[in-house]
């Protein structure tokens, strides 16, 4: 949002603002780091030699639901400041893999490194605070709450999510200023995404289409370094997902890095510069747009499917 | 229902106070021409007894706009199912008696002043709450719902048991029930009950150690003078002490929780927890925390309510109790702070005594009309009579328990008419700013003029 935002300067941004939201999640991190086997530590060992252009590194990610499994050993990377995508026919495993990834799923095999860092079996208020926002394939808009509640619930490190702060008349003037800041960047926000018209109405009375904008610049109001993106095209209308899409690629320019899930081949071909093909769980394969595209496996697994 | 809302003059919709003073001047205007017309037809003092009914019915009002308050914060705002109010307003009540009461009394107690009690009180009940709450909320949502009730149950048992009544105080005695935990010894008083922290907490300011105050030197023979008794004068101090700064306390503290970025957390749990957890919010311990203090407020309302009558025994502590103040929360509209408010009211006034009121009113015109009205012994009696009469002088008979009858329709009508309550479709915006002031437009540099940030704000750097 902030223009400026280089793939550089994300690690810092991600730190230095909500400083104090991050204590507990980095004590956290340091207390785990010494309990677990000897083998988790080397992992992170090995993440910390791998030269910083890999954000998100999930490997060897396995998740049953009783007799399905859902997600069979996936491995793969993102690039900093990429726009991949990951495909793979209904059914693949794409949308476990990201529940897995953000703390909503315990994976039961696996390791996901964000930054560098194991944040596999973490919390995902505590992965969000890294960093790692994701959006969910069904839109979720808080019904009852406005669009303008729903942007200014986001932003992390909010002195007023403290209780005390926001009653004791001492300190609530504090909360005042933080929130008055937050709120033009809200309609910015509103302004980018060009809804800044439904500003006051309840998300619920939003259709499809508006829902999953809400959801992209709710989750950008966190400032994460990277966004994970579940079919966010879902139910919109084709002009609608052209805008979204145009809303992407700036905000790729500015810095962020962009997972994204969808079915339909062609948008993914057209848009993302490295994709990912899932298909029963494993990664298919893995490769440019061009690559894919000329993947005889993927052509079977996709023909197969009739997708 | 939209029709009587039309009806209802412009003046007192334009502010949350003019329309809670629009419906107090209602209540008041009701109360005192029922009961001063009944107690005229029945030859009694006028006065006194309109005086004496504004005192009860504010102090209904009042006890139950306090409540819904509280179970707005865990209900309206949170969506936490808390079905165990009853218990945790046992918990402040006894625990407030038990440290007020002396050593040396029956049951024994800590002997600690009144304000140390009213607040440990408070703290018991929180941390109470936060006990029953811990393991609750971290199941899904319908679990607390099943813990509280329990829990509830369990502290009206507990305090109804002999075994920690303290009431035989000889060690060697068969039936020896003092508790001791690290020396300190106390009792429940069991089913016969305990004594609170005050019968008269208004005295204070009116009576001193060598008679009256000031003020009672200079309220008493005023109120004698037009007929009303110092019992009154008190309980009517009392009443409105708890309407004009207790309510506005709670509302205050409230609105203050809900207008925030902490509300707009618990907005948020409400609606969908894993959205919030998805964009960074702890929400189990924004649970914990609104829990307790949600607990910590029923406490207070216990001891302000059911502990200013002197005594009070486990049977105050029923789960309808709970269903009582639910009601009035839904009726007023859950989510809504001044809806919560307007809701104790409504409820109090004319759901909770309105149908003792219509009787009285029934009652008093039969005797001008007809000297009086037939009262059958029982529902057959009645109905046998082909007389509308009769089954009127029925009603009036058995309206204490014909009330719930009247209470459960009218909650069948609201739920299918108007389930968001009275004032639950209001748009109650949870920031501490106005969220519609848009930024000016042309804003390339800080608009203040003060040149302090210059790159563009982030989260928590201001404090
Ligand atoms: N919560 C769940 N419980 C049981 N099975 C699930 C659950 N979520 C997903 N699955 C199963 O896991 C498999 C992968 O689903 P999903 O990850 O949603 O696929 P995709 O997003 O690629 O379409 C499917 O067979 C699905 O039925
Ligand atoms: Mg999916």
């Amino acid at each position: 949002m902030s223009g400026d935002g280089q793939p550089a300067d994300a690690e810092p941004a991600a730190t230095a603002g909500p400083a104090e939201a991050n204590i507990p999640d980095d004590a956290d991190v340091d207390v785990e780091d010494i309990d677990p086997e000897a083998a988790d530590s080397s992992v992170e060992e090995d993440a910390k030699t791998v030269p910083a252009g890999l954000p998100l590194r999930v490997q060897n990610l396995r998740k049953q639901f009783g007799g399905i499994t859902a997600v069979d050993g996936a491995s793969f990377e993102v690039e900093e400041g990429s726009l991949t995508g990951l495909i793979g026919p209904n059914g693949a495993g794409k949308s476990t893999t990201f529940n897995c990834i953000t703390g909503v799923h315990q994976a039961d095999g696996g390791t996901v490194l964000f930054q560098g860092e194991d944040i596999t079996g973490r919390k995902p208020h505590e992965i969000a605070n890294r960093g790692l926002v994701r959006t969910f394939q069904i839109a979720r808009e808080l019904e009852a709450m406005t669009v303008l509640e729903n942007l200014m619930l986001a932003p992390r490190g909010q002195v007023g999510e403290r209780m005390l702060h926001s009653i004791l008349p001492g300190l609530r003037g504090d909360v005042v200023a933080q929130e008055t800041e937050l709120r033009d960047r809200v309609w910015e926000t509103l302004e980018f995404f060009e809804i800044d018209h439904l500003a006051e109405e309840y998300a619920g009375n939003l259709s499809g289409g508006q829902r999953k904008l809400l959801e992209l610049a709710r989750a950008l109001m966190v400032e994460p370094d990277m966004l994970l993106l579940d079919e966010p095209f879902a139910g919109v209308n084709p002009s609608l997902e052209e805008k979204l899409l145009d809303r992407i690629h700036d905000l790729r320019e500015q810095g962020y890095t962009f997972l994204l899930v969808e079915h339909d081949m062609d948008l993914i071909m057209e848009n993302c510069e490295h994709v990912i093909v899932m298909h029963q769980g494993k990664v298919l394969a893995e490769g440019s747009a061009e690559d894919i595209r000329n993947n005889d496996q993927v052509i079977d697994a996709y023909l197969g499917d009739e997708i | 229902m939209s029709r009587v809302w039309n009806a209802v003059p412009d003046f007192f919709k334009q502010s949350d106070l003019r329309m809670v003073g629009g419906l107090l001047l209602l209540v008041y205007v009701v109360y005192a021409l029922v009961n001063g017309f009944f107690a005229i037809v029945n030859n009694a003092g006028a006065v006194n007894a309109v005086v004496n009914s504004l005192a009860s019915i504010t102090f209904l009002m009042a006890v139950y706009a306090m409540m819904a308050l509280a179970l707005n914060l865990h209900w309206g705002y949170t969506g936490l199912f808390n079905i165990g109010i009853a218990g945790f307003m046992a918990v402040g009540v006894y625990a407030s008696a038990i440290l007020v009461a002396p050593p040396s009394g029956s049951p024994p107690g800590l002997g600690l002043p009144v304000p140390v009690a009213i607040v440990g009180g408070v703290l018991i009940a929180a941390i109470i709450g936060g006990i029953a709450a811990l393991p609750a909320l971290q199941l899904e949502a319908d679990y607390l719902a099943i813990v509280t009730v329990g829990f509830s149950e369990i502290i009206r048992l507990t305090l109804q048991a002999s075994h920690f009544a303290g009431t035989v105080q000889n060690p060697s005695a068969s039936g020896y029930n003092v508790v001791s935990i690290f020396g300190v010894e106390f009792g429940t008083g069991g089913g016969q009950g305990i004594t609170t922290i005050s019968n008269s907490p208004m005295e204070f300011l009116f009576e001193g150690e060598s008679g009256p105050t000031v003020l009672g030197q200079a309220v008493y023979p005023a109120a004698d003078a037009i007929g009303i008794p110092e019992p009154v004068v008190l309980d009517l101090a009392y009443a409105f002490f708890l309407l004009l700064v207790v309510v506005s306390l709670y509302y205050v503290l409230l609105l203050r929780i809900g207008n925030s970025p902490f509300g707009r957390v618990l907005k948020a749990i409400r609606e969908d927890d894993l959205v919030a957890r998805s964009l960074g919010k702890d929400t189990r311990g924004f649970k914990i925390k609104v829990f307790m203090v949600g607990c910590g407020l029923m406490g207070l309302g216990g001891i302000l309510w059911q502990g200013s009558f002197g005594f009070v025994n486990p049977n105050t502590f029923r789960p309808i109790l709970t269903f009582y103040i639910f009601t009035a929360l839904i009726v007023g509209g859950a989510g809504s702070n001044t809806g919560s408010v307007v809701g104790g009211a409504v409820f109090a006034a004319f759901l909770f005594e309105g149908p003792k009121l219509a009787a009285r009113l029934i009652d008093a015109v039969a005797q001008l009309l007809f000297g009086g009205l037939p009262a059958p012994n029982n529902f057959y009696a009645a109905v046998v009579t082909l007389n509308p009469i009769a089954w009127l002088g029925y009603l009036v008979e058995n309206v204490a328990s014909l009330k719930f009858v009247f209470l459960g329709a009218v909650i069948v009508y609201l739920m299918q008419n108007r389930s968001d309550g009275l004032l639950g479709d209001r748009k109650e915006i949870a920031s501490s700013v106005d969220l519609s002031q848009r930024p000016e437009r042309p804003s390339a540099a800080a608009d203040g003029g003060e040149p302090s940030d210059t790159a563009p704000s982030q989260g928590g750097e201001g404090s």
